[in-house]
């Protein structure tokens, strides 16, 4: 039982920390370079703007894709490695 | 054919797709009423949340105001698609563990408390009629268009489908339907678009047209709509925004709001195990950017055909002569949504910025004032209008914009009525009510939902896209924090909950009615809606952040000094964190 809550506590631990990750990509790409360092980025000119437009439009749709497929696919490995998967 | 006959013919069309499959997987127990008997793939859930999703603010009102607003309305973008990252790592695969039908059942167990259920129940309406609102001045936009007929009479139109549509499908018939929708809506959207973009561009993918060469000019397209726009006293498509604490709220809000918006959430309780839920979300949001990526395209390149079709010569040689404008704009002044007034009678038509800065320059030019008032929300449905598109593609148009504001009305009404008829009178007012009986209060309360946001559908306090924004601001501090605060934190009780929802909600309602009127009753407004009267510069529509955080504050400060919640509850929380044995979405 004891070996069961630790094991619990070791599996929640480890996906609470996959979601910071996660996380801080998602305020990265959004609120740090398409609204916050939009002025760092903007000598990186990309089809008549900056890099910092791009994301703010396109950029970060794009990479809250790949983090939604990436922590689904991480917790799954997560899964198989706690034996929760179904 | 007549133009009138095409849109006739679309729009009756997907209608009979539409009901033929809401007859065919009609909804028999309240199970399949409410969750369609939690057997969807993770796929087909994800086209149908997108279609549940993408609203007539998405569809018709979210292009326009990029257009008018440029880089700055770079938030809805990103608000609207960010939430599912949230909702994939923060709410959906719990709740799917928890597996109960609604959101306000996850609030009462796991608070154990039937007004911590019932606080739970009111901001869950507040936030889906105020949505509701949105909807209706959407579809009633495109009815009024595509049926020639005033605003007015088309919001009734859409209030009498909707209710026909709803009522009678249910969670199961909607999920099929609409996945249909979906297929009409993306197909809607993005067959102009392809089409605006070659022209402009050359390049047939428009999110890649957008960042490409405008053929005419040998510019980069942006810069050629930069300097249009200047030149017309605007500030530039791309310029960077000053306040930049409201921009970040506002993407906020929106993006917590859309975790937290309980149609949304409902979704993830179709699929059939903890991980789909996961995987769901990620293909929901797959789906969403295929229209949430051209969008972007479709402003920028509706605003530049817009000001070219004005001033054919260039915006610094005369504009076009008012006898000579195109047939789009005919049909759009009959609705009422431009408005044409030749302030210095010279028979043009001046369209630029009446801003005091600009004044000289127009004076300059012999302009009197801006004479062409555009509304927004036509600019997607006038799209393949203004560039000479064929009439086919209008009525396709005509299709998809009530497709996307049918499908995520009955979303909300559908959370709406279970609201009302699960939550509040099978589990607090009347326990021993029948299936039967549960199933008639919910098409009741549908019906009466349908006539509230008609009647504010008929004096919104803003654009499509703006109304939907202040639901999301409710939603956002009302519904995500208590969700995440129940899964994240064991030892949050019924007090935390029940006193941070009411403080997110009232503080974030008072906010928005101060400068909006209460209950968006124009006039009742303590102050003007000015950037100068916001507290710190945050608007109404960004104050769902600070709501939210005003939520979680006054939860952790009030939970911290009363009694933990019952082993049991603990237990329980510790349960819905690990993903085996969900089992089906259960009845009790």
């Amino acid at each position: 039982m004891t070996d069961e809550k630790s094991q619990a506590a070791l599996y929640w631990k480890a996906n609470v920390r996959l979601i910071f990750g996660c996380l801080f990509v998602w305020a990265l790409v959004s609120f740090g370079f398409a609204i916050l360092l939009r002025p760092l980025l903007s000598s990186i000119p990309i089809g008549g703007t900056d890099l910092g437009f791009w994301f703010a439009q396109q950029g970060s749709i794009l990479s809250f894709i790949a983090l939604i497929f990436f922590y689904a696919w991480r917790m799954n490995r997560l899964d198989k490695k706690f034996g929760l998967d179904e | 054919m007549s133009q009138f006959a095409i849109n006739l013919l679309f729009v009756g069309a997907s209608f009979a797709l539409y009901i033929g499959i809401a007859i065919w997987a009609r909804a028999g127990s309240t199970k399949e009423f409410y969750v369609a008997g939690g057997g969807v793939h993770p796929v087909t859930n994800g086209m149908a949340t997108a279609a549940d999703w993408m609203s007539a603010a998405s569809f018709i009102s979210m292009a326009g105001l990029i257009a008018a607003g440029g880089y700055a309305s770079s938030t809805y973008l990103m608000g609207w698609t960010g939430g599912f990252v949230l909702l994939a790592m923060l709410l959906a695969p719990y709740l799917r563990k928890f597996g109960k039908f609604t959101v306000p059942d996850f609030v009462g167990d796991r608070f154990y408390s039937s007004e911590a259920r019932l606080v739970a129940v009111i901001c869950l309406i507040t936030a889906s009629v105020t949505y509701v609102i949105g909807q209706m001045t959407g579809a009633g936009v495109a009815f009024s268009r595509f049926l020639e007929i005033s605003n007015t009479a088309g919001i009734w139109i859409a209030a009498a489908v909707v209710f026909l549509y709803a009522v009678f499908g249910g969670m199961k018939g909607i999920t099929y339907t609409q996945v249909a929708q979906y297929v009409v809506l993306i197909v809607a959207y993005t067959i102009p678009a392809v089409f605006i973009s070659l022209q402009l561009t050359g390049n047939p993918i428009p999110p890649l047209g957008l960042f490409s060469t405008h053929v005419e000019s040998g510019l980069p397209l942006l810069q050629t709509l930069d300097q249009v726009v200047r030149e017309l006293g605007f500030q530039d498509y791309t310029a960077d925004v000053d306040n930049k604490l409201n921009m970040v709220l506002f993407t906020l809000s929106l993006m917590i709001g859309t975790a937290g918006l309980p149609h949304v959430i409902i979704r993830f309780f179709t699929v059939p195990k903890v991980a789909d839920a996961r995987w769901s979300a990620g293909w929901a949001l797959v789906f969403i950017a295929m229209l949430y990526l051209t969008a972007p395209a479709v402003a920028s390149m509706a605003r530049l055909n817009l000001y070219t079709t004005i001033y054919p010569e260039g915006p610094t040689e005369p504009a076009l002569a008012y006898e000579d404008r195109p047939e789009w704009i005919r049909t759009w002044e009959d609705t009422g949504l431009i408005r044409y007034e030749d302030k210095n009678e010279d028979g043009r038509i001046q369209l630029y910025n009446d801003s005091p800065e600009f004044a000289p320059t127009a004076a300059e030019r012999g302009w009197e004032g801006n004479e062409l008032t555009v509304n927004s929300d036509i600019l997607v449905l006038a799209n393949p209008e203004i560039a000479n598109l064929p009439p086919w593609v209008i009525g396709l148009i005509a299709a998809g914009g009530i497709a996307a504001a049918l499908s995520t009305a009955a979303g909300l009404l559908l959370a709406i009525s279970s609201a009302i008829s699960h939550d509040l009178i099978k589990k607090t007012l009347k326990p021993d009510i029948s299936e039967k009986g549960e199933m008639l209060a919910a098409r009741i309360s549908m019906a009466g939902a349908i006539l509230l946001a008609t009647y504010l559908g008929l004096n919104p306090p803003g654009f499509a896209a703006q109304v939907v924004a202040l639901a999301f601001g409710i939603a956002a501090a009302s519904i995500f924090p208590v969700l995440m605060m129940g899964i994240f934190s064991t030892r949050m009780n019924k007090y935390g909950a029940v006193s941070g929802m009411l403080a997110g909600l009232l503080s974030t309602l008072f906010y928005i009615f101060t400068f909006l009127g209460f209950f968006f009753i124009p006039g009742t407004n303590l102050l003007a809606n000015i950037p100068e009267n916001w507290l710190f510069g945050i608007s109404p529509l960004s104050f769902g952040a600070v709501g939210a955080l005003i939520n979680f504050a006054v939860a952790f400060a009030v939970s911290s000094v009363t009694k933990p919640p019952p082993v049991e509850i603990q237990e329980l929380v510790e349960s819905v964190r690990y993903p085996k044995g969900a089992g089906q979405a259960v009845d009790h």
